[in-house]
């Protein structure tokens, strides 16, 4: 790998956030900022978890409305509606 | 002064359901059904001061909406690309917290037929914007006032 390139590679890391760097003389110094790739993956993993929740209620929502006139609803599929209405209350 | 940054990321989400493509299709494809299962009112009230929602399903079509969560005030901006009934959605969509731009973000949602009904598949790429390692970072990402002026103390020092 070029001197170049790990420059490249640093100032990419740098521009993210997850990467600081200083320069001291002829010495380049790079820390990872830890704090930054933690609230990063946390923001991240937060989006993730929203559109799994949506798509929970959406396979909640097709099973309440299973069977419904105009549904679309073809034969099949009604026995592997999960029955958990009567427990998860009120 | 914001400090500016870009983190990328795609995520892949896929969900089995027992119901036909076009039923599980027709959920995302109206407002009416996508309120009975799409939105967040558990978690925030409607915020009528970012404008009225809006929900015009075709492509070109606009969805818009904005809640407020603690404290912070949400908007919520997709535009559809694609839509292909059964089959495919497309849309981008933008989130501003009080008014900043935070995250773009592509989603492409796939619906398959399987032989127990539909695998739906949800692809997310997003650009999150600034605030992730910025003294916006806290209150965007949580809404606290608490964190927020926290993070202008630390800014500050």
């Amino acid at each position: 790998m070029s001197l170049a390139a790990v420059l490249q590679h640093v100032q990419v890391l740098e521009t993210s956030g997850l990467v600081r760097s200083r320069k001291l003389g002829r010495t380049r110094t790079c820390s990872l900022n830890a704090g930054s790739l933690r609230s990063a993956e946390r923001w991240i993993s937060e989006r993730r978890t929203f559109v799994e929740r949506r798509l929970d209620r959406l396979g909640e929502y097709l099973a309440d409305t299973a069977g419904q006139p105009g549904s679309g609803h073809t034969g099949p599929a009604a026995p592997h509606a999960p029955a958990r209405n009567q427990e998860d209350g009120p | 002064m914001t400090e500016r940054s870009v983190l990328h990321d795609t995520f892949v989400i896929e969900r089995a359901y027992p119901a036909s493509p076009s039923r599980v299709f027709a959920a995302f494809a109206s407002r009416e059904a996508k309120d009975a299962w799409g939105d967040t009112g558990d978690i925030a009230e409607a915020d009528p001061s970012t404008g009225p929602a809006e929900f015009d399903f075709r492509v070109g079509g606009h969805e818009r909406f904005g809640n407020v969560y603690q404290g912070v005030s949400y908007t919520y901006d997709a535009l559809y690309y694609d839509i292909v009934p059964g089959q495919r959605l497309v849309y981008s969509y933008e989130m501003y917290a009080d008014g900043v731009r935070f995250s773009v973000s592509l989603a492409t949602i796939e619906f398959v037929e399987t032989d127990d009904g539909t695998t739906l598949t949800w692809t997310e790429q997003g650009a999150y914007l600034d605030g992730v390692d910025g003294p916006d970072a806290p209150r965007l990402r949580q809404g606290g006032t608490g964190e927020m002026l926290d993070g202008l103390a630390k800014y500050l020092a």
